[in-house]
């Protein structure tokens, strides 16, 4: 299979301006080939999940030409979660073709051809899954039908394998290529009730798939966004204030412009939105280095902002005072926590916190952009190229179509790059200096740019009957916002997580202190801080209880209260059978409770459900004399559904995750202080390295689900 | 100031700045984008190519100490994309976001080159400075094994 996707190319987007309809298109091409595109009614959507979805749908193309050639479109944006290659594979496998004859093509950013181009919440899949595969069979049907007419026999004497349809009664046979042409002049079939292969006869499905970029990669062929170039383009660094959001007083411009390379220097005056254009000076030359070597002679005078009187120490001190006092708003209360404590066998009280996190994807936020007869063009390794072109259009008074944005790949998001201020930069810069620009951040501005994991204070108190039954939970938050019910992006967790519902006595009170930094969303947001600080107190709870941590989980995951559950998102609620598959599994996996371990060795459980995703996970740990941590080993079970897509990107996510929750768990602290981050790279902010990772062996329990995202659950459960 | 040297078995020139790293003599001057920036502190490893054979952080290394100098990138380090390494990474699916990995490889060129049977310690030793985000870590020791096989195979 190859790959023609280019960060240079500027592939036209297909079908941009056509009207939304609820079936199937059919447009005969340049060439007399065939082109579908899908459009899926949100009822199918819906058939997914038991709660409403996104309002309108994903849709995908199939391209195959007279000549043979035959192009599936890559829809979302692949930042390494591996979607670029996952998502082709439903359709190739109901068009029935050979994966290694096809093309795979980046798509456009284009909401009313290919529907919401997110790479975030693990929604790949459970949102593709079935329409994707629709819009395979559905190409697949017209195929039969042309090559019925052709032969004039019925279709259903027809089959197909591997991109030809053969009629077998009469050895007869014709290429896809050879019958795209009358495809394209045949009615569409119905894509609600276009018949699906059994899963029994899958050929690509389930299949360990390499990624469709992997040759590129590994012959450093031009690819990411910073490898992005073009005629004239000229190269920027940006600088920003160190206390978010302060505006530039003044700045030696005329100083810097005179450097050599130089070419000019932009004072972009910003918003006072913290997620969109801020405050900053840019400096432009002919090459990077020439740019970054002139930002060491700038000077900028900042304004005073009060976001510098905040600090890590100040949020934890304000947090102490808060903590004890009452919440300041109950969100959730079940049954009568304080009658329960009062009765309990054993009362145990913990507070716990956590600390801001960045995501330093190893490639550096970047962009470029090229702006021209009043269009503007962006390549953006982006996660949410729609969210970015709205930005760039109300903070420029550009008309949303006059923008058109580019996917290229990203070195890594883990969802930073679902916010675009890097693009609304290279677009501001592009249009102030009228040549094609790409803004190249250094690691430092990422390090303290970043939209970070909020920090978070919890004070819990539990109680424990003399049957060693939970029986109470109550929960007071401290967390970031105006108020409790408008806190910071992410740093707010609703009140249904488990154990709610599962306890009888339960109650979830928030608290919120103002904050001046940018918060967003963490790979597995909200889940990586709650799973920690949930998971750790039920072990305290377990221990007080005398009984062994799984099945102490065990007996609450049986305590479920029918009545109280409630949906998380868009999400089902937690299914208490599932959790207690994964947990069953990773327990008889691991060896739990039945191997003797080496003095100064220790196991720890941990179980999560997010983004549809259900792990538990066992971890084997080491302690040794001097108090170093070492893991020695991780378990994982996890259960995403009937079906695991591609096997080899499955396995790449469950163990990128658990070792980044190993790297978060251990190492990594953003702190603040005079409203500016202090760390500055990887010494200072520091990622897991080979030396330091334990085998991770992970198993799935398959269910009779639909299958679910996996760039995020598995992370969850390992930290604690 | 001029230079010359020779960049995956051609001779190259370039007029520029004296601390210009060579990283972004490769990227910028000499259009070959494989070598990758992560840091430019010698932190990451993205950044990793041959200099005279050696492992070599060309965030780190200035245009006066590349003249005459024997450079192989990513892109030099095989003529088809066959070496072995590079069919390794492809058949156990290395990537997950793909940005280290011309580090990776460089660097892992140079183990191998050393030491054509390298163990689990040889390899963590080698690779210690090459940071992986999305932590292929697993892998890229598969990776490095499965070429190893692949080299003895093929001699």
């Amino acid at each position: 299979m190859r790959d023609d996707s280019t960060s240079e190319a500027a592939v036209s987007p297909a079908v941009a301006g056509v009207a939304r309809r609820d079936f199937l298109r059919v447009t005969a091409i340049a060439g007399g080939g065939l082109l579908l595109g899908t459009l899926i009614p949100a009822s199918t959507l819906d058939a997914l999940t038991s709660s409403a979805a996104d309002p309108f749908t994903p849709n995908a193309f199939i391209r195959i030409s007279s000549n043979g050639a035959i192009t599936i479109l890559a829809k979302n944006p692949e930042v390494g979660q591996g979607v670029k290659t996952m998502l082709p594979m439903l359709i190739a496998e109901e068009l029935d073709v050979a994966w290694t004859s096809i093309t795979i093509e980046q798509a456009m950013s284009d909401e009313k051809a290919y529907g919401r181009q997110v790479a975030g919440g693990s929604t790949s899949t459970p949102t593709n899954w079935d329409p994707l595969r629709r819009a395979g069979a559905a190409g697949r049907q017209m195929l039969l039908a042309a090559a019925a007419e052709t032969w004039a026999v019925p279709v259903a004497e027809c089959s197909t394998d591997a991109g030809v349809v053969h009629h077998k009664a009469s050895k007869r046979k014709l290429a896809y290529g050879a019958l795209a042409a009358k495809a394209a002049t045949l009615p569409a079939p119905d894509l609600a009730t276009v018949p699906l292969k059994d899963p029994k006869d899958y050929r690509i499905i389930g299949k360990f798939t390499p990624g469709v970029d992997n040759s590129k990669i590994v012959t450093g062929k031009p690819l990411f966004g910073i490898d992005v170039t073009m005629p004239g383009m000229l190269h920027a660094v940006i600088e920003k204030a160190p206390v978010f959001g302060a505006k530039v007083v003044s700045a030696n411009v005329d100083e810097v412009r005179a450097l050599p390379g130089v070419k000019h220097v932009v004072v972009i005056p910003g918003t006072t939105d913290l997620s969109g254009l801020m405050p900053a000076v840019a400096i432009v030359a002919d090459t990077w280095w020439a740019a970054r070597s002139a930002r060491r002679r700038l000077r900028v005078t900042w304004a005073e902002h009060p976001t510098a009187q905040q600090s890590s120490a100040g949020y934890a001190a304000r947090a102490a005072t808060m903590l004890p006092a009452p919440p300041q708003a109950v969100l959730k209360t079940t049954g009568d926590v304080a009658a329960a404590f009062g009765t309990a066998k054993a009362v145990v009280e913990a507070t716990y916190e956590y600390p801001f996190l960045a995501h330093a994807s190893l490639e550096p936020m970047n962009c470029t952009a090229r702006f021209a007869d009043g269009a503007m063009e962006i390549w953006a390794p982006t996660q949410n190229p729609q969210s970015g072109r709205q930005l760039v259009a109300d903070t420029m008074g550009i008309p949303q179509d006059k923008i058109a944005i580019h996917l290229v790949r990203g070195g890594g998001g883990f969802g930073r790059r679902l916010n675009n201020d890097y693009m609304v930069e290279a677009a501001w810069i592009a249009r102030e200096v009228g040549a094609p620009v790409k803004l190249l951040w250094t690691r430092e501005d990422d390090t303290q740019h970043d939209f970070y994991r909020p920090a978070g204070f919890h004070r819990l108190k539990g109680a424990v009957d003399g049957s060693g039954r939970l029986t109470a939970w109550q929960d007071h938050f401290v967390t970031f916002g105006d108020t409790p019910t408008r806190l910071a992006r992410a740093a707010s967790i609703g009140g249904t997580e488990f154990p709610f519902g599962y306890v009888p006595n339960f109650s979830f009170g928030v608290s919120a202190m103002p904050l001046g930094v940018p918060t967003g969303f963490l790979r597995a947001p909200t889940s990586n801080a709650i799973a920690f600080v949930f998971q750790s107190f039920i072990d305290e709870l377990a221990h007080a209880a005398g009984r062994d941590p799984v099945a102490f989980r065990l007996a609450l995951l049986a305590q479920l209260d029918s009545a109280a559950p409630v949906s998380r998102g868009e999400a089902p609620p937690m299914n208490a059978e599932r959790m207690r598959g994964v947990l069953e599994l990773v327990a008889e996996k691991a060896g739990w409770g039945k191997r003797t371990l080496p003095k100064g060795s220790g196991m720890g459980v941990g179980m999560h459900y997010s983004h549809r995703g259900y792990f538990a996970e066992v971890v084997e740990v080491a302690v040794s004399r001097s108090g170093d941590l070492k893991v020695q080993k991780v378990w994982v079970a996890g259960d995403v559904g009937s079906q695991i897509i591609n096997p080899s990107g499955a396995m790449a996510q469950v163990q990128g995750s658990v070792l980044d929750g190993l790297s978060e768990a251990l190492r990594q602290e953003i702190t603040i202080d005079g409203g500016r981050v202090m760390q500055n790279s990887f010494d200072d902010f520091e990622l897991l390295r080979i030396t330091e990772v334990p085998p991770v062996e992970v198993h799935f329990r398959k269910t009779e689900f639909p299958p679910t995202g996996m760039g995020e659950p598995a992370l969850p459960p390992v930290i604690p | 100031m001029k230079i010359s040297m020779t960049v995956n078995g051609t001779p190259r020139t370039a007029d520029v700045p004296a601390d210009m790293p060579l990283l972004w003599i490769l990227r910028d001057v000499l259009d070959l984008k494989g070598t990758k920036f992560g840091c430019g502190k010698a932190l990451c490893g993205a950044c990793t190519v041959h200099i005279n054979g050696a492992a070599t952080r060309s965030c780190q290394v200035p245009a006066s100490a590349v003249n005459g100098r024997k450079i192989t990138t990513i892109e030099g380090l095989s003529k088809d994309g066959t070496h072995p390494l590079q069919r390794a990474w492809q058949e156990l699916d290395v990537p997950q976001c793909g940005y280290c990995q011309a580090g990776q490889l460089m660097q892992a060129a140079e183990l191998l080159a050393k030491n054509p049977k390298p163990t689990d310690e040889d390899i963590d030793a080698a690779m210690h400075g090459n940071l992986c985000r999305c932590a292929t870590y697993h892998r890229i020791r598969a990776g490095i094994h499965r070429a190893a096989e692949l080299s003895s195979k093929s001699e």
